[in-house]
C-alpha cells in the first residue's frame, strides 16, 4: 500500500459482498435439497418409461422427470424426446 | 431443574468448537450449575488438553459405554472452577464406539446425578461421532466463522440437527439454536473483506448469541491448558462472558463488533 493509498484509503474490491451473493445461492439449493427433492420422482420416471414403451419406441435416457421451484409453486415437467418418425 | 443437553457443533473443523466447548462449561459453571462437558471426538481427543487435564484422563467416555468403568471414575474434577466435570473421549478406539444407547444410558445416567448442563463438544463432519454429539440435544450452539466454507457446512449441520436429533424424530418442540460467530475481525469486516456477523445471521437464519472477537488469547489459552474465558482483560474471555450471560436470559449489548477508523495523522505517521 502507498503512502497516498493509507491516507486516502486504497479502492479495494468488497469481497465480503461476493461471498455473501455465492453463499446465498448455494444455501438456497442446500435447503431445497433438504427439503427433499421428492423422492417419488425416480419410480414417476421409470412408470412413464413403461408406459410411453407400450405406444412408442423410446429410451430410458429420452424422459427427464425433473421438479423446479418457481416462487410459491413447483413446476413439475417432464421431457420426452420422441423417436423420429419414418 | 432438569439437565439441558447442549450440543456445541459447526460442520467444519478448526473454527472454534473445542474451545468454545471449553468456556462455556466454564462459564456456566462459575455461575454456579453443575456442569459436564463431554467430548465426542473418539480418536482425536482434545478437550483435555484445552481443559488442562490431559494428565488426569484415566478412563474415557467409551470405557464407560463399555462397562469398564463406571461414570464417577471416568469424570474428572476441573481445577479452575467448582461444578465443572470433564468426560474425556477415548484415544484408541474407533469412532463407532459411541453406540447410541450407551450414549443415551451417560446422559440419563449424568441427569441421576443432578447435572444442570451437559455440554456436548461435537467432532467435525456430519459422521457418527457428530451424529451422536446432537442426537440428544436441547439446544445446539453452532460455532461459525465469518467465512464462506464454515458457513455453508454450518447450514448443512443444522439441516441435520433438524431431521436427525431425537427432538426432531419424535415430532418434539424443535431443538433450541443459537449462532456463535468466532474469530471475527471487526477492522476486516469495516474493510469489506469479511462478512458481518450479520451477514452470517441473515444468511444461517439462526438467533446469534454472541461473536468473539479474533484474540491472540485464544492460542495463549490453549497453550497454558486454561479455558480463555478465565483469561483476564482478554477481549475474547469478556465475549464467551457476554455468551454464557445472553443464554441464561440476560441482557447485554455485543460488544467488540465496531472498529475505530484511525485518523489522519494516526494513518500518516503509524501506530499502534
Amino acid at each position: 500500500m502507498s503512502w497516498l493509498e493509507k491516507i486516502f484509503g486504497g479502492t479495494q474490491p468488497k469481497t465480503a459482498q461476493l461471498a455473501k451473493e455465492r453463499l446465498t445461492l448455494v444455501i438456497a439449493h442446500q435447503r431445497a435439497d433438504e427439503a427433499g427433492a421428492p423422492d417419488f420422482l425416480p419410480e414417476l420416471q421409470k412408470e412413464l418409461i413403461a408406459v410411453i414403451s407400450k405406444y412408442v419406441k423410446v429410451n430410458a435416457d429420452d424422459i427427464k422427470v425433473q421438479l423446479e421451484k418457481k416462487g410459491n409453486y413447483e413446476v413439475l415437467e417432464v421431457n420426452i424426446v420422441m423417436p423420429e418418425a419414418h | 431443574m432438569t439437565t439441558r443437553i447442549i450440543v456445541v457443533t459447526s460442520g467444519k473443523g478448526g473454527v472454534g468448537k473445542t474451545t468454545t466447548s471449553a468456556s462455556f462449561a466454564s462459564g456456566l459453571a462459575l455461575r454456579g450449575f453443575k456442569t459436564a462437558v463431554i467430548d465426542f471426538d473418539v480418536g482425536l481427543r482434545n478437550l483435555d488438553l484445552i481443559m488442562g487435564c490431559e494428565r488426569r484422563v484415566v478412563y474415557d467416555f467409551v470405557n464407560v459405554i463399555q462397562g469398564e468403568a463406571n461414570l464417577h471414575q471416568a469424570l474428572i474434577k476441573d481445577k479452575h472452577c467448582e461444578n465443572l466435570f470433564v468426560l474425556p473421549a477415548s484415544q484408541t478406539r474407533d469412532k463407532d464406539a459411541l453406540s447410541e444407547e450407551g450414549v443415551e444410558k451417560v446422559l440419563k445416567e449424568l441427569e441421576h446425578m443432578g447435572f444442570d448442563y451437559v455440554i456436548c463438544d461435537s467432532p467435525a463432519g456430519i459422521e457418527h461421532g457428530a451424529i451422536m454429539a446432537l442426537t440428544f440435544a436441547d439446544e445446539a450452539l453452532i460455532v461459525t466463522n465469518p467465512e464462506v466454507s464454515s458457513i455453508r457446512d454450518s447450514d448443512r449441520i443444522l439441516g441435520i440437527l433438524q431431521s436427525k436429533s431425537r427432538r426432531a424424530k419424535e415430532g418434539r418442540e424443535a431443538v433450541k439454536e443459537h449462532l456463535v460467530v468466532t474469530r471475527y475481525s471487526a477492522r476486516r469486516v469495516e474493510e469489506g473483506e469479511m462478512l458481518s456477523y450479520k451477514d452470517v445471521q441473515e444468511l444461517l437464519r439462526v438467533p446469534l448469541l454472541g461473536v468473539i472477537p479474533e484474540s491472540e488469547t485464544v492460542l495463549q489459552a490453549s497453550n497454558s491448558g486454561a479455558p480463555v474465558i478465565h483469561t483476564k482483560e482478554s477481549e475474547a474471555a469478556e465475549a464467551y462472558q457476554d455468551v454464557v450471560s445472553r443464554f441464561l436470559g440476560e441482557e447485554r449489548e455485543m460488544r467488540f463488533v465496531t472498529y475505530e477508523k484511525p485518523g489522519l495523522l494516526k494513518r500518516i505517521f503509524g501506530g499502534a
